[in-house]
């Protein structure tokens, strides 16, 4: 692959998983966030594809389907699992009131990005190349993650910001390093998936135990 | 006189000229297309001008107790868009006025129009009209930085604000077209079309219920050569918007040379491109429901979004 082609696609590759995390925060339908988080899950995928091509590493390459097979199939399947039962009751599936409105977040989202830009100049610096130029998109990935987490209600969009944050560190990993290793790649992975296993186990019991998953409610305790 | 000069000259008059001629079918095309995706068989592409020839044709009449603002915006809007369509590269990249053809001049004399047709709404001194003056002037505040930083985001690769110079350096490098930066831009301007040309989900063309109205709510009290003025002011800026989206992104097929052969693949690529680009913008509306109106902010803040991704990538990722 020439030199111009690899480094447009991972700009391109880069930018795509970047859109999605700010459109995560524009939409309000529970169920298009799940799909956005999926598709930033094929973009993150294809990233890695296109770093495992220009390396020529087989092992980057099983990476990249894991990845795909992982963020865009197990994860959003079982965020919809967790939604399809919220579906059930007679909670609202959308975002109704954020405690932050869209256009603000949407602003919040731009001055982030513009942080991470800032916060990673020294990282960029230490190896300038094209994959850690692109090192400061997974940051604000990161960033915009913990947003959606600290200013979103319904438990199935904590679930997407914690998700988003975990994409973004994924992204800063393989740009920088290009691969962690096999094995520590899986064990995350794998942990990841374990956590969001438990937590969607737990907004389950939420919904039982208080009929809705509006985490503002959770103030105090109950017997 | 040099090349460029003399290919500024003959191209500005040449695209000035498509564009008057060309808008209003344009938004016949766009009526056309609407219409047959809904089943309807339409009233033709020409229909736009029909209607204008027989505005023309009518008595001027202006309603009791408005001044010269009325009178004087639909010809203030119809001169300022016509001063765009001759000077911004549509069908030639060289321009008769190099200097005014900047992407400030060209992003505020738009403005400008908005504004003249909004004073004349306030002047009426009607509920409608003072409503309608609002709601535009709310959307243009929310609409002009988002178009002023999309635009900014392409000449930064450029190193120029001059419109030319953007699309000179995407012909040179086409592979540009495809950053992050170029398509992320993109999206963004065109939001800030959807919202200027009044188009749905903003503002819906067709409406004729004055709650919902926006720019119909500022032009109820014009009829006969005034109303054909503004309606054939508001198909030029249509035309403009969607000539300047395509040219700034896909600039292939504008005449770089002076020569009838350039000139007339540049006005046949032009014409295609700004019928392509509105036949899918009408298509795209039929799938759309107008958002409630203050729900347009948290769009056009979208939009922004967009467009400073699309400066901060042209920086970073460059």
């Amino acid at each position: 692959m020439s030199d111009t082609a690899y480094v447009q696609l991972l700009n391109l590759t880069a930018g795509a998983v970047l859109l999605c995390a700010v459109l995560v925060l524009w939409r309000r339908e529970l169920a298009v966030i799940i799909r956005l988080f999926a598709a930033q899950g094929v973009a993150l995928a294809a990233l890695i594809a296109v770093l495992a091509w220009h390396e020529g590493s087989p092992e980057l390459a099983v990476l990249a389907a894991g990845v795909a097979v992982l963020r865009a199939g197990v994860l959003p399947a079982v965020l919809r699992r967790a939604l399809g039962t919220a579906r059930e009751g007679t909670e609202p599936v959308r975002e109704v009131r954020p405690v932050v409105n869209v256009a603000a977040s949407l602003l919040a989202a731009a001055l982030l990005t513009l942080l991470a830009f800032a916060v990673s100049r020294p990282i960029v610096e230490l190896a300038p190349s094209p994959a850690t130029q692109a090192v400061p998109i997974g940051m604000a990935v990161v960033l915009i993650g913990f947003f959606v987490l600290v200013t979103r209600r319904r438990a199935v969009s904590h679930l997407v910001g914690f998700l988003l944050m975990d994409n973004g560190i994924t992204a800063v990993g393989f740009l920088t390093t290009a691969g962690i290793g096999l094995i520590v790649e899986v064990g995350v992975a794998l942990d990841v998936l374990l956590a969001l296993l438990v937590l969607q186990v737990l907004t389950g019991r939420m919904r039982e135990a208080f009929g809705n998953t509006d985490l503002d409610e959770l103030r105090e305790l109950h017997d | 006189m040099t090349d460029s000069t003399t290919l500024g000259l003959v191209g500005g008059l040449l695209q000035a000229v498509v564009i008057v001629a060309g808008a209003p079918l344009l938004v016949g095309l766009m009526r056309q297309v609407r219409a047959r995706m809904e089943g309807r068989v339409g009233a033709g592409i020409r229909q736009p001008w029909r209607d204008l020839r027989k505005q023309f044709r009518k008595e001027p009449i202006t309603p009791r107790g408005t001044s010269e603002v009325f009178r004087a915006a639909p010809v203030a809007m119809v001169a300022i868009t016509l001063v765009v369509a001759a000077i911004a590269p549509f069908v030639t990249a060289a321009s008769p006025l190099p200097g005014v053809a900047d992407l400030f001049v060209v992003v505020a004399l738009l403005a400008t129009g908005t504004v003249a047709i909004a004073l004349a709404g306030i002047d009426t001194g009607t509920a409608f009209g003072g409503m309608g003056a609002s709601r535009e002037t709310t959307i243009l505040a929310l609409v002009e930085p988002t178009a002023l930083v999309a635009i900014f985001a392409l000449s930064v690769r450029a190193g120029s604000t001059n419109l030319s110079a953007i699309v000179d350096s995407t012909l040179a490098e086409p592979s540009a077209v495809l950053s992050p930066a170029a398509l992320l831009a993109a999206a963004a301007l065109v939001l800030v079309i959807v919202a200027e040309t009044g188009r749905l989900p903003v503002d819906n063309p067709a409406t004729h219920l004055e709650l919902t109205m926006v720019h119909e709510a500022m032009v109820l009290e014009y009829a006969g050569p005034d109303l054909a003025l503004i309606e054939l002011g508001s198909a030029m800026r249509s035309a403009v918007y969607l000539g300047l989206l395509a040219n700034l992104f896909v600039p292939w097929g504008i005449a770089t040379e002076a020569g009838v052969l350039a000139l007339l693949v540049g006005v046949v690529a032009f014409v295609v491109k700004v019928g392509v680009l509105g036949a899918a913008l009408a298509a795209a509306e039929v799938f759309l429901a107008k958002v409630r109106l203050f729900r347009v902010p948290e769009l056009l803040a979208g939009s922004f979004l967009l467009a400073l991704l699309a400066v901060t990538a042209s920086y970073v990722l460059a």
